[in-house]
């Protein structure tokens, strides 16, 4: 095969694996703020939860990192249930400058914390799940693996949210509160367990980013930024959307280095953010529903 | 002028002043450097301010004024041996431009739109600085040792602009007086509480968000442009930081939304606590030894978390309702 074409073939590959995990963790936020308007500007740091989760699990329990992302997936769930009574409820119905501050303090706590207990070294959790050959293009399992579970959630989430009698108050919540609740629904449940829905993905997401990358207790941010993006992409709201905006981000990662433009020629690494945050702002200002627009 | 007979607007720039004196009469460089620290976070709160606690429109990324008005001035000061007080001035004029172009679209969007809009014009022009050439990419610049030479030798040159911050503060802080006293200022606050409505009153809404966000973005940019020359190192993760950024929310969230003396306690209380809490010797509990310095950002976001979910208004304005006396006072 042409080795051009094959590079071309192996980043798309790579970046629409890396695609689907950074769709949960953008799916976690846009959740969260399609149901109750709240940006939560805490993602990034339970993002970097995840990844510990999964590093304390393996390396101080001797856990499989696998079953130590099922322990994140429970102990997310829990922790988000928590952070919505102790942070978000009383503030529910404030504008939105108060929940944004409310939520960036509790990730100043959760950093401020994590740099005191883990301090801001580089970790790695190690597995090797062995390599998969397509023709001349090599793919790692871990990353196959990572690619799988995410896309079993995506599929998790959407069955759940439009099959379920729950999913199902929590999309009429989204649509409209006081309305859910004068049909009975237990409107702060429904809000807490949608919180904790949303911050258990930021963390499994976290837990799938260990298997593949190294990080630090500040990786979390980067994520965060990106998860933005993405969810801008897909239309603040949108759990579907923001799949789609996960894997068109995975995808830009994956090819903006490889192609060859006439005239520039090719474009350094250092300028893909560049290019993600002008769209991201060109998005907000041009088409603020996203490009699918927004739906409950 | 009205508000140069105001009475309070003097005892507040007679303090600053008073307090700005303090490390040039005892002559001591380590208390210049905190109080340094100290007038430029209120100048940095007290411009993010005017758009945030006077408008309504919370910019999450006003710290791209701030970097962006350090690098235009850098860049003036390195390669032109352009004089600090001209390359201030141009770093604000460059940030208000940027502000200007910006915010007709920008500021069309509200709530959380806004708010994501400014931090993705914060990273994109932070990625952007790291791949630029000109500005030393990642790397930064920093100075040459000749450029202080200019004003004396280092050690002067450091307290050359130490007078500078002391005026460009008090400027800032009558400038946020004179907006909340003015019309003009008067039509922000409308704009805040209700900006459809304002607009059937006959305010220009446009027009006003975009003047009070250029405004803003002045006295960020220049003093900018003092912070970087007193460092001699300018690189963009520190210039374009999200979190310092937030910090200046925090401030003015801490001393009291949309009047002009919360933000400077705030940004006062703030800085005193961080470094307070970061030089903390180590506290030895017997079975377990607690090291501040690792803690501050979490007892940060705990004051922060309590702020926001109990005392909305912030200091000032919790004195404002419980004392009804200040009220007449206290701005």
């Amino acid at each position: 095969m042409d080795p051009n074409l094959q590079a071309l073939l192996a980043s798309l590959i790579d970046g629409l694996m890396l695609g689907f995990i950074y769709g949960i963790a953008a799916m976690g936020l846009t959740l969260i703020f399609g149901v109750m308007r709240v940006v939560n500007l805490s993602h990034g740091a339970v993002i970097a939860l995840g990844m510990f989760g999964v590093y304390i699990g393996t390396t101080s329990f001797g856990l499989n990192p696998y079953l130590s992302l099922v322990l994140v997936l429970v102990l997310g769930l829990g922790f988000g249930i928590v952070m919505y009574f102790v942070s978000i409820h009383r503030v529910i119905d404030a504008p939105e400058l108060t929940t944004l501050l409310a939520t960036y303090a509790v990730d100043l706590m959760i950093i401020g914390l994590g740099t005191a207990a883990f301090t801001t070294t580089q970790r790695a959790v190690d597995v090797n799940l062995g390599t998969f050959q397509a023709g001349a293009i090599t793919i790692l399992g871990t990353r196959v693996a990572a690619a799988l579970i995410a896309g079993l959630m995506t599929a998790g989430l959407y069955l759940f949210l439009y099959r379920t009698h729950i999913g199902k108050s929590i999309r009429a919540v989204a649509n409209n509160r006081s309305a859910a609740e004068l049909m009975g629904i237990n409107t702060t449940w429904v809000l807490a367990l949608s919180f904790g829905i949303g911050i258990m993905l930021a963390a499994v997401s976290g837990g799938l980013i260990a298997t593949i990358l190294s990080f630090t207790i500040l990786s979390g941010s980067a994520f965060q930024l990106k998860s933005f993006v993405i969810v801008v992409l897909g239309g603040l709201g949108n759990p579907t959307g923001a799949l789609l905006g996960g894997i068109i981000l995975g995808l830009l990662e994956g090819l903006i280095p490889v192609i060859r433009l006439p005239l520039i020629g090719s474009i350094p690494f250092g300028w893909v953010p560049v290019i993600e945050y002008v769209i991201f702002v060109m998005i907000l200002l041009v088409r603020p529903k996203g490009l699918l627009g927004a739906r409950a | 002028m009205k508000t140069l007979q105001s009475r309070y607007l003097w005892i507040v720039l007679l303090i600053i002043a008073l307090v700005g004196l303090m490390p040039i009469v005892l002559n001591s460089p380590t208390m210049r450097e905190e109080v340094f620290l100290i007038l430029m976070l209120i100048v940095l709160a007290s411009s993010v301010n005017i758009i945030m606690g006077y408008t309504g429109y919370v910019s999450f990324g006003h710290i791209v004024f701030f970097g962006l008005g350090g690098y235009v001035a850098f860049y003036l000061m390195q390669t032109f041996q352009v004089h600090l007080v001209l390359a201030a001035i141009a770093g604000g004029l460059v940030a208000s431009a940027f502000a200007f172009l910006l915010g007709t679209p920008v500021l069309r969007l509200r709530g959380a739109y806004f708010a994501l809009a400014t931090i993705g014009i914060n990273e994109a022009v932070r990625t952007f600085v790291n791949n630029f050439e000109p500005f030393g990419g990642s790397v930064g610049m920093f100075f040459n040792f000749s450029v202080y030479d200019a004003y004396g030798g280092a050690a002067n040159a450091l307290w050359f602009t130490y007078y500078a911050l002391i005026v460009v503060t008090l400027l800032t802080i009558a400038a946020s007086f004179w907006i909340k006293k003015s019309k003009f200022g008067l039509g922000l606050m409308a704009i805040r509480e209700d900006q459809d409505a304002a607009q059937v009153l006959g305010i220009n809404a446009a027009r006003y968000k975009v003047l009070a966000f250029t405004a803003s973005a002045f006295f960020s940019g220049a003093v900018g442009a003092l912070f970087f020359f007193k460092n001699g190192i300018i690189e963009p993760n520190i210039a374009f930081d999200l979190l310092r950024s937030i910090e200046g929310l925090v401030m003015v969230m801490l001393g009291g939304f949309g009047t002009v003396i919360g933000p400077v306690i705030g940004a006062a209380v703030y800085e005193l606590l961080r470094s307070t809490l970061i030089t903390a010797p180590p506290l030895n509990l017997g079975f377990t030894t607690i090291n501040f310095s690792n803690f501050h950002l979490f007892i940060t976001g705990f004051l922060l978390l309590l702020i926001v979910l109990f005392i909305t208004t912030g200091a000032v304005g919790l004195l404002r309702q419980r004392v009804p006396v200040l009220r007449r006072y206290l701005e």
